[in-house]
């Protein structure tokens, strides 16, 4: 099996996502942000990160409990919250949703799952307008490359620092910003239904999957070069075939260009545009 | 001879080159009072890097009736100054330019050879390519500029050695990449192993001046650094972070090192021509465009 050394300069990696929360809120006419806190180790990172960047008083925490969301979630998220001062709310959103699924009683658990993301996502944008904060992302490199978030649910954000961090360097930084133990140990899990996790879903570990993610993106490799590197080929088909068919995720819906000038192909402006 | 160098490590910002323009001025002042006698300011450093279609609105021409660059001249009677813009020229073709002015004048404009198009890079979507590589007399010597990728490529600091150049001033907006448990980014490593090597080579100094912040989730890593002809780091500005480098050099060094190191007296440019001229006129596509 090749060497694969996923291993970050955290030090380094926490300066400039700091930077970069302080610098892309402010620039933006912000000093606040609000996070989406699950009591997971991405949303607990970024909470992290934003506390740092911009003082606790100016970070709102918001838990966002379904009925049956693990009572765990909860209190790992109030960790968080009293390590590093910052504000809270809890808001549940089991009213938002419960009439939706009575409506739909033979929904599966994914369309449940969903419409929970995108209730919470409507409860953080609320927030980002009443306390006049951005909102900070929390979806990693593994996640975003295998489409494994919800498209406007937990995927929706103004910002995102862990984007560009795989799983594995998410809990490398999230151990050397003092991320609570309970946090960084405990199995993955979106909390959507009672038992899942992450890896049980997906099949394959973080672990497993980031090595070969970091091969195939970020290295470059064919799928038959990851297979001569050791990967077992029905793995590398089914996570190729992940990142393909989530592409559309990762992208602003496309529009039909008929002009000569269309948002999105020709009129090229980065957000910071004039900041 | 003494040199006194200050390199401005500055943020930007996008797309508004009055605003600039008033830094600019400032670290101009701030570096007069320190003793600097050249100071100097990154790639694009009146309008920031990922212009895009901002490109034709901050446009300017280096000439005493420029709004931009009237101030600039009035400033530059106490000291000289590298400024990095964007250019357009009297056919309206926009280049990624750098200005070396100094005592009213503008001594010496280089407009970028190597426009990176390739990976996050999209400059040859928006700009022309330069088409002169010259070193150029100061008070301080004869000087060459470079524009970031222009010296990722080893071809445009060997030209300017061998037309004289001794003290090299590089600017950039090099955009941080390349994550490991190094302390240093990848693109940082990568900027620093080459420069060195350029010094080493060339005997020669080299100031490379690099800019800071961000751009949208671009970094930018700073780390502004000074070499001397044996290849050291004299001084360098930290990663990250705005900073104004003030660091004096003794060009008598040149004398000290060539003495004992006469890569320069001996590099064989006869032969170096006659094998180019072989090399390209056969035509075999084995190297570049």
């Amino acid at each position: 099996m090749t060497t694969i050394d996923l291993t970050i300069n955290t030090d380094l990696v926490r300066k400039i996502l700091t930077g970069f929360i302080r610098s892309e809120i402010t620039r933006m006419g912000f000093e606040r942000a609000v996070v989406g806190l699950s009591g997971g180790i991405d949303s607990a990172l970024s909470c992290y990160l934003a506390a740092e960047a911009l003082g606790p008083q100016n970070v709102l925490a918001v838990r966002m409990p379904y009925r049956t969301s693990s009572p765990d979630s909860l209190e790992d998220a109030q960790k968080v919250i009293d390590a590093l001062g910052v504000q809270s709310i809890t808001i549940p959103i089991t009213e938002m949703v419960e009439p939706l699924f009575e409506r739909f009683p033979e929904m599966d658990a994914v369309r449940r799952g969903n419409i929970m993301a995108r209730a919470r996502m409507i409860v953080l944008y609320d927030q980002s307008a009443a306390f006049r904060g951005l909102v900070v992302g929390t979806g990693n490199k593994t996640e975003i490359l295998l489409g494994y978030t919800t498209l406007y649910g937990d995927s929706a954000c103004a910002i995102n620092p862990l984007g560009d961090l795989y799983k594995t360097q998410v809990r490398q930084l999230a151990r050397a910003m003092g991320v609570p133990e309970s946090i960084l140990t405990k199995p993955p899990s979106a909390d959507l239904w009672k038992g899942q996790t992450d890896e049980g879903e997906l099949g394959f570990t973080y672990a497993e999957v980031d090595r070969l993610l970091y091969l195939l993106v970020d290295e470059r490799y064919s799928p038959e070069e990851c297979i001569e590197a050791g990967f077992a080929p029905e793995f590398v088909r089914q996570v190729m075939e992940r990142i393909r068919r989530n592409q559309f995720k990762r992208m602003p819906p496309i529009i039909a260009k008929l002009s000569y000038r269309t948002v999105g192909y020709d009129f090229l402006y980065l957000r910071d545009w004039g900041t | 001879m003494k040199l006194t160098l200050a390199l401005a490590q500055i943020n930007t910002r996008l797309g508004v080159p009055q605003a600039n323009l008033e830094k600019h001025l400032a670290l101009i002042h701030e570096a007069h009072q320190q003793g600097a006698d050249l100071i100097l300011f990154p790639e694009l450093s009146l309008t920031g890097y990922v212009l895009q279609d901002l490109v034709p609105q901050v446009a300017h021409r280096p000439m005493a009736d420029d709004p931009l660059f009237a101030p600039l001249l009035a400033a530059s009677q106490h000291l000289d100054i590298m400024v990095g813009f964007v250019e357009e020229d009297r056919r309206n073709r926009f280049f990624i330019a750098a200005a070396y002015l100094s005592q009213g004048a503008v001594v010496h404009v280089h407009r970028k050879v190597y426009l990176p198009t390739y990976g996050l890079f999209d400059e040859g979507r928006f700009f022309a390519w330069g088409d002169a590589v010259q070193a150029f007399d100061t008070r301080f010597g004869r000087v060459g500029m470079l524009i970031c990728e222009d010296f990722w490529h080893a071809s445009p600091p060997y030209l300017l050695w061998l037309d004289g150049a001794d003290l090299f001033l590089f600017a950039s907006a090099s955009p941080g990449r390349g994550l490991s448990r190094d302390e240093r980014l990848g693109s940082a490593r990568w900027v620093d192993h080459i420069n060195r090597g350029y010094a080493s080579l060339f005997t020669a100094f080299i100031a490379h001046t690099n800019r800071v912040g961000y751009e949208d989730g671009l970094n930018f890593w700073g780390g502004s650094a000074v070499y001397d002809p044996e290849g050291n780091v004299v001084a360098q500005a930290p990663y990250h972070e705005e900073a104004l480098l003030v660091t004096e050099i003794d060009l008598n060094q040149l004398h000290r090192t060539r003495y004992r190191l006469p890569l320069l007296r001996d590099e064989r440019t006869a032969l170096v021509q006659r094998e180019l001229t072989r090399i390209l006129g056969q035509r075999q596509g084995n190297s570049g465009r």
